[in-house]
């Protein structure tokens, strides 16, 4: 236990070093795909790290979480849409393509959505509040769909990555970098969150609400905060990935996006700090390396699915935990 | 005399055609233990879950300090002081001993929507659990986790667990349900020197432990209060013999 302590921030490190360095090593070993296929797997990791806040720390199962990923995209999106037409959204928003105003518009609209669908779908639990996530999520998703306006079924094409000042933002490297960065910045902020006091009640909502209540806790506010503050890192990442693809689609808010979050955050490891992005990197090379033999590559990775509900404890994160506990 | 400190009114509760709370009255004084006896299926928990706000009652009142709370749900009747144990153990299985009294100072104290700072390696509320622990016996176990404890453990944890939420009355479901001997007298001795501090009501099965610590006694008959005094008066009292303690066999 201490030495995996020790360790834990020590491998944290060394993969953060591994992850500047690597465009330059894709590069050397003339595997320039690689570097796309990492900073997808950062943006997922995101977005299932603020999925397993709710699912993983709160033991809430939100089915619908795609729905703010993709509103998340489809701000970058539309905000640049406006910025190119010159137009302003709703006739007074004036549309933009700096990142540093659509991210955190990004995360603010995601944030409000998830109040709203959070207010409305807490009020339930259980088999009841996966469904109504759920159906949120696919209204949402039907929206985009019928929104001629923004390219409905076929999405909207974002010509040219936001800028950022001082960056060339055209360049696939500089946009590795800013995902990184904000990876980064997430991670650290929700390493912070989860020792907080907040996120002590969240484990004990979990464990048993029957419990807290007992002890003086009103549990739908505290709910409903960490069910926005994981809608804001969907949201986050969504942008990021609108950014990266250049490219904001209905597909973002489709449910099947909503369970590879979930299938994320179980390979990885439910409840822990860096499971999930381990669980969005299994998925991702999986998804590269048994679609690369067969198209039928789901069914491989739901075969793995079941080896890791099965037989692992904890995922990805316990594994790897174990292994290294039995050599040392 | 002491006004009471939990005043119970009419209060009323039917499941279907079932009446299982049958227009109680109760008063719980300051610095008394208030026994809840009666056989089985009495109503006796549906009575606690009610005046703790997990069940509406179909009707009555029921008045903390003199205020009603028919309106406050459980977490803010906590708030106002009134805490409860459970007949089967409800803590967190998968948080140490300590983390489980932490999580009750630190929603005593508020200041729960804090996100960014580390609260393991916050004294103020680490420094409090263990105190209470040390003061219950448990200090060696603080690091343990709940799910490894045993039941008489359990049930004493349960007990500090709602003391950390600083009670002035406290609801007991069978504190002493599946103790050892030696341990329901630990329990009877802890639940005696909190007394003064502390009003309950004491549901509970052990007569001994009853007759022990009761300041009061009611009798609580499918769902009705049939009698209520001091416990000699109930040892006397022949319909509670009748209905209860069994005709003529000393009380046991």
């Amino acid at each position: 236990m201490s030495i995996s302590k020790l360790g834990r921030p020590l491998i944290a490190l060394a993969v953060l070093a591994l992850l500047i360095a690597l465009p330059l090593l894709a590069e050397a070993m003339g595997q320039p795909a690689l570097t796309s296929m990492v900073a997808r797997i950062l943006i997922y990791g995101i977005a299932a790290a603020s999925l397993n806040i709710v699912l993983g720390y709160g033991g809430m199962v939100s089915f619908g979480h795609a729905a703010f990923f993709g509103i998340g995209g489809y701000v970058v999106g539309i905000l640049y849409a406006h910025h190119a037409s010159g137009d302003p959204l709703l006739g007074f928003i004036p549309g933009t393509n700096q990142l540093l105003i659509t991210l955190p518009a990004a995360i603010l609209v995601s944030g409000l959505a998830a109040l709203v669908i959070g207010a409305l779908s807490l009020r339930t639990s259980g088999v009841q509040f996966i469904m109504i996530t759920l159906a949120f999520a696919q209204m949402l998703f039907f929206l985009f769909v019928s929104l001629k306006a923004y390219g409905g079924d076929d999405g909207l094409i974002i010509r040219r990555a936001n800028e950022v000042p001082w960056l060339n933002m055209r360049d696939k490297q500089t946009v590795y970098y800013v995902c990184l960065a904000v990876t980064t910045v997430f991670f650290i902020l929700l390493w912070r969150f989860v020792n907080s006091r907040f996120a002590n009640v969240l484990n004990g909502l979990r464990q048993s609400e029957k419990r807290m209540a007992a002890i003086g806790l009103p549990a739908y506010r505290y709910k409903l905060a960490a069910f926005v503050i994981s809608g804001m890192g969907a949201g986050c990442a969504g942008a990021l990935m609108a950014n990266f693809l250049r490219f904001a689609s209905p597909d973002m808010l489709h449910w099947t996006k909503s369970g590879e979050l979930m299938v994320m955050v179980i390979l990885g490891g439910v409840g822990t700090l860096f499971g999930p992005l381990a669980g969005a990197a299994v998925y991702i090379a999986l998804e590269s390396i048994l679609a690369s033999w067969t198209e039928y590559w789901q069914l491989g990775v739901g075969m793995i699915l079941l080896f890791v509900v099965l037989y692992t404890h904890g995922g990805v994160q316990a594994l790897a935990q174990r292994l290294v506990g039995r050599q040392t | 005399m002491n006004a009471p400190i939990l005043a119970v009114r009419g209060l009323v509760k039917h499941f279907g055609g079932l009446i299982a709370t049958d227009s109680v009255d109760l008063d719980v004084l300051p610095g008394q233990i208030h026994a809840l006896i009666g056989p089985n299926g009495a109503g006796k928990t549906t009575l606690i879950a009610q005046l703790a706000g997990e069940l509406r009652p179909n009707g009555g009142s029921i008045a903390l300090d003199g205020r009603t709370i028919d309106a406050l749900p459980a977490a803010a009747r906590v708030a106002r002081g009134l805490a409860r144990t459970f007949q089967i153990t409800c803590l967190l299985p998968d948080c140490s001993v300590r983390d489980n009294v932490a999580i009750a100072v630190q929603i005593r104290q508020g200041h729960s929507f804090r996100f960014l700072r580390n609260a393991h390696r916050d004294e103020g509320l680490r420094g409090e659990a263990e105190t209470r622990l040390a003061a219950a016996g448990l200090a060696g176990r603080a690091d343990e986790i709940v799910a490894n404890l045993s039941h008489g453990e359990r049930k004493q944890l349960e007990l500090v667990v709602a003391l950390a939420t600083r009670p002035r009355i406290l609801l007991l479901d069978e504190p002493m349900a599946g103790l050892g001997h030696a341990e329901s007298q630990q329990m009877i001795k802890t639940l005696r020197a909190l007394k003064k501090d502390v009003a309950m009501l004491l549901v509970e099965h052990d007569m001994e432990a009853v007759f022990q610590l009761a300041d009061r006694i009611s009798v609580l008959v499918y769902g009705r209060v049939i009698a209520s005094g001091t416990a000699d008066e109930i040892r006397r009292d022949p319909e509670v013999r009748k209905a209860y303690l069994g005709d003529g066999d000393e009380a046991c």
